[in-house]
């Protein structure tokens, strides 16, 4: 079949170039607090401050990559390639450490920074990636990366992606399909892991490649009583509700006895003993009848604690 | 009422019932918003009333037959009346009738009943009909659009743009093989349809079939030659509803996509072509020929915006509801009125755009507007930006006056048309930044390049007579 | 020849970065998009076949074009084109759908006509790369 003559379409050329970005001459100077501002990266950072207590090595972690994104922004305006930077994480520590949500502000701080262009997150576990059955896996896995992109991809417990005892288990699949994208795809999703920090250890030991492509290990340490403490008080206010002096050194001594307990989940395990004294102080009111005050209905007392089975040994 | 009520004689009608100031519609009344401009003397509530009397029950003088029914069942009620502002001298008349008054599924007697008599009631200097609300219940007696916009794209393939269509000209006096020459090199060149003209039938130059033969000779070219389906709406207007049915028939079984009428043909012949369509698989294209006798003065006639639900319920797929840019008659407000009306599943009542009532359509097909005269391809941003994407653009002379040749016009259209598309999908303000679009689009298109040259500057910008009453402020923020 | 069909067939092949904003545009709307392919374009030939099912719940584009650049590494002498979705009540059809890869040469398609009575002329469009099986074309 030869050419159709005729024809009147139109030609066929690559599709113009975008204009590039008007670059900087090499004298010029940046206002870096001006650049700061812009971003609005500090209300990210402003707002895990306010809203996890402690964790200092974690915070300090997050605002050095808010840096170097800022940093290497201003170098893109006077042309310098910084190269990408690799910003794919491991988060390790026990429940309850703030993991999450320091994810779904990192997140956040990435666009903020034009490292990401969505900022959302997108968590998950094995369940979400590894299929039942041949063939499952790959399309699974596939999905939530896609997802994913634009964002921050969250895989909790990670480290059940692979079973040593159990060599074709489809979560091999996953893992080698997500080493693909973390590599290939850097442009389009971060990819944070987390877990504990033994498992995760001996996860990476027997996963190299996925090791060598974690440029972060961010540790979150086990809180201190007076850290839960805080972390109690926030919790609190935050509802409407106060400790009375009384509740004071008895909410301490709890949260000292709960953390020798087993399945102990830091902030988690913080928020379920609230919620429980919260039970305890509706049911008191009620049956004590009668009027209530304001102060009444907001202050939880040492008996909304003491009842607790932690209480008991 | 009182017994003066049945005296023989002639009484206002305002006081026969026909005003009603506390009547509250039902769902299933059909209303109606008439303009009315009473004679000099006659209080807006009388001449309300009588419009609702004339388009109902009543008659010039009092019958005593009217008691052997339930008389005010079947009586419109005429139950506001409103100055139109800036407008001295005119009312809005809403007037309510219920659903018995009329024939399931029969614009006939639809119209018959509500713009039979009236108009030349000689106690009115004019009337017009300006919006009627169609009650679900009464909706559902039409099955509507023959195809409908979803099904015409699924049919033809062609998604997320406006279709491209224009009129074979000169309108009279080519011959069929002539004719069929335009047809092949516009749809080859890049439009999706060429269309007939509403004049051209079957006339000594160039007979029905004939036309026929060559157009579907130049369809079928143009489509092999694209790979895309392409139409060619054969007008299948005629005398006889039997040499419609004919024409109709030959068209299908040449494998013509679509037919057409005009809106001369009537209205039950419209319905009746519906139904063939329907049955036969073929798309329907209505011409609004002769409309504007009746549709453009603002105080007297039928609004288009009537004609364009009428039209729905009746069944075409197609209809020409104007450009707004063009050289035809079309405010922007008003026209955006009509395309809602066609278009969407819930129209509200907007002043702005004329609307006067919410119109349920309970999932009634779309019928796709048409914007035809005078429009090029230099219009294209505005064309969008009006018209938006369910809408056949129809260049004509835009198409075939290219100097470059038909085709070349075609492609001109084209690519003018994806390349906005593509720019208002990257988020571009394509509105403000169209010739700047359409100028790089030309880059990679002689054809566009020429067009722009050719038409780029030519805008008929006239003062539009039928625009809504309401204008939108606007407001400083 | 080129075939015509899809949204932006009369404009130069879009770069994947144009591609990305066509698709940024349709998840914008809520519209999830598919790819499909074929060695049979015909214009009647409704049904390519599907590369995986629609995308749902994606964000952002990059997801969409992993898939397109699967499928043209998978099929690199087919038709691909890409669809955007509208199931929004009241449309619930394509809203969108261009070709996103096409054979390097295009033979189009054959008309043929069959004469019949009364000046009546059948006609079929056939595409010259159905002459080879299914998978042996474009190659």
């Amino acid at each position: 079949m030869t050419e159709f003559s005729m024809r009147n379409g139109s030609p066929v050329a690559p599709g113009e170039p975008l204009p590039p970005p008007e670059v900087l001459p090499p004298d010029a100077r940046v206002d870096l607090a001006r650049e700061r501002a812009d971003s609005h990266a500090d209300e990210v950072l402003d707002a895990l401050d306010a809203e996890l207590i402690g964790l200092v090595p974690v915070k300090t972690r997050i605002r050095e990559i808010a840096a170097l994104l800022l940093i290497d922004r201003v170098r893109g305006r006077f042309g310098i390639d910084s190269g990408r930077p690799n910003l794919h994480m491991c988060f390790t520590g026990s429940p309850g450490t703030g993991k999450t949500t320091v994810a779904v502000r990192l997140a956040e701080l990435l666009h903020r920074l034009g490292y990401i262009r969505k900022g959302h997150l997108v968590s998950v576990t094995r369940d979400d990636l590894v299929g039942q059955y041949v063939g499952h896996t790959a399309p699974k896995t596939k999905e939530v990366l896609k997802r994913a992109m634009g964002g921050v991809l969250f895989i909790d417990e990670a480290y059940y992606l692979y079973r040593a005892e159990n060599e074709r288990d489809y979560g091999q699949e996953a893992i080698e399909i997500l080493l693909q994208v973390m590599e290939n795809n850097r442009d389009d999703l971060v990819v944070v892991l987390a877990g504990y920090k033994d498992r995760m250890d001996s996860f990476f030991s027997s996963n190299p490649g996925m090791s060598s492509r974690i440029a972060h290990h961010i540790d979150f340490p086990d809180y201190a009583t007076d850290e839960l403490e805080a972390i109690g008080r926030l919790m609190t206010a935050r509802e409407g509700y106060r400790l009375s002096d009384e509740a004071e050194p008895v909410f301490r001594s709890y949260l000292e006895r709960r953390r020798e307990q087993p399945r102990f989940a830091n902030a988690r395990s913080v928020r379920n003993a609230l919620e429980r004294a919260r039970l305890r102080h509706a049911s008191r009111l009620l049956a004590a009848g009668g009027e209530v005050t304001r102060d009444d209905l907001t202050t939880l007392r040492p008996e909304d604690f003491l009842a607790s089975r932690v209480f008991e040994t | 009422m009182s017994a003066g009520r049945w005296s023989a004689g002639v009484i206002p009608y305002a006081e026969m019932g026909y005003w009603r100031p506390d009547y509250q519609p039902k769902d299933s009344d059909i209303l109606a918003a008439f303009r009315i401009t009473p004679q000099p003397g006659v209080p807006p509530e009388e001449a309300g009333a009588a419009v609702a009397g004339e388009s109902s029950t009543a008659t010039w003088t009092v019958v005593w037959t009217d008691r052997l029914t339930s008389y005010e069942n079947y009586q419109a009620k005429c139950y506001r009346v409103e100055p139109v502002p800036g407008q001295e001298g005119q009312f809005i008349a809403y007037i309510a009738y219920d659903l018995d008054l009329f024939e399931e599924g029969s614009i006939a007697n639809l119209t018959s009943s509500i713009i039979g008599n009236v108009f030349g009631f000689k106690a009115l200097k004019a009337l017009r009909l300006e919006d009627m609300r169609i009650p679900v219940h009464y909706v559902k007696t039409f099955q509507g659009p023959a195809h409908g916009i979803v099904m015409e794209r699924e049919y033809l393939g062609k998604f997320g743009r406006p279709l491209l269509g224009a009129t074979v000209k000169p309108k009279l006096g080519l011959s069929a093989r002539n004719y069929g020459r335009v047809v092949y090199e516009a749809l080859r060149g890049g439009l999706d349809f060429t269309k007939d003209d509403e004049n051209i039938n079957s006339q000594p130059f160039m007979r029905w079939r004939d036309r026929f033969l060559y157009c579907m000779e130049g369809v079928n070219k143009a489509q092999a030659a694209s790979g895309e389906i392409k139409g060619h709406y054969l007008n299948v207007t005629a005398g006889t509803m039997e040499a419609m049915y004919e024409r109709a028939e030959f068209a299908k079984e040449l494998g013509s996509v679509i037919v057409m009428i005009d809106l001369t043909i009537g209205y039950t012949a419209i319905q009746s072509m519906a139904n063939w369509a329907r049955s036969n698989g073929v798309i329907l294209h209505l011409h609004r020929a002769g409309h504007s006798t009746y549709t453009r003065q603002k105080n007297h006639g039928v609004s288009f915006r009537v004609i364009a639900k009428w039209m729905r319920l009746a069944g075409v797929d197609h209809i020409h509801a104007g450009t707004v840019v063009g050289k035809l008659e079309g405010d922007p407000n008003s026209v955006a009125g009509f395309y809602d009306t066609l278009r969407k599943d819930r129209v509200e009542a907007d002043p702005v755009k004329g609307l006067y009532f919410d119109q349920e359509w309970a999932s009634m097909p779309g019928t796709m507007p048409v914007a035809s005269g005078g429009i090029h391809a230099g219009q294209m941003h505005q064309l969008l930006h009006y018209l938006d994407e369910d809408v056949i653009l129809q260049f004509g002379g835009g198409t075939i006056g290219h100097p470059m040749g038909i085709a070349a016009g075609a492609a001109a259209n084209r690519v003018a048309l994806e390349a906005m598309i593509k720019a208002r999908n990257e988020g571009r303000d394509f509105l403000a930044e169209g010739t700047d679009i359409l100028r790089a689009a030309a880059k990679n298109s002689r054809e566009l390049d020429v067009a722009l040259a050719t038409w780029g500057d030519i805008t008929f910008t006239y003062e539009s007579t039928d625009t809504p009453d309401v204008v939108e402020t606007p407001v400083s923020s | 020849m080129r075939i015509t069909q899809g949204t932006f067939s009369f404009l130069p092949d879009l770069t994947d970065d144009e591609i990305s904003r066509q698709i940024a545009y349709a998840l914008d709307q809520g519209w999830p998009c598919s790819v499909e392919f074929t060695d049979d374009p015909h214009p009647r030939n409704s049904y390519w076949e599907m590369w995986g099912l629609p995308m749902f719940d994606l964000t952002d584009p990059a997801g969409v074009l992993l898939e397109v650049n699967e499928c043209r590494k998978a099929y690199p002498n087919h038709y691909i084109r890409l669809n955007a979705y509208d199931a929004r009540y009241g449309r619930q059809t394509t809203a969108l759908s261009f070709i996103v890869q096409r054979p390097a040469a295009e033979p189009g398609f054959r008309l043929d006509r069959e004469e019949a009575s009364d000046r009546r002329i059948r006609y079929r469009t056939h595409a010259y790369a159905t002459d080879r099986p299914q998978g042996e074309r474009y190659s």
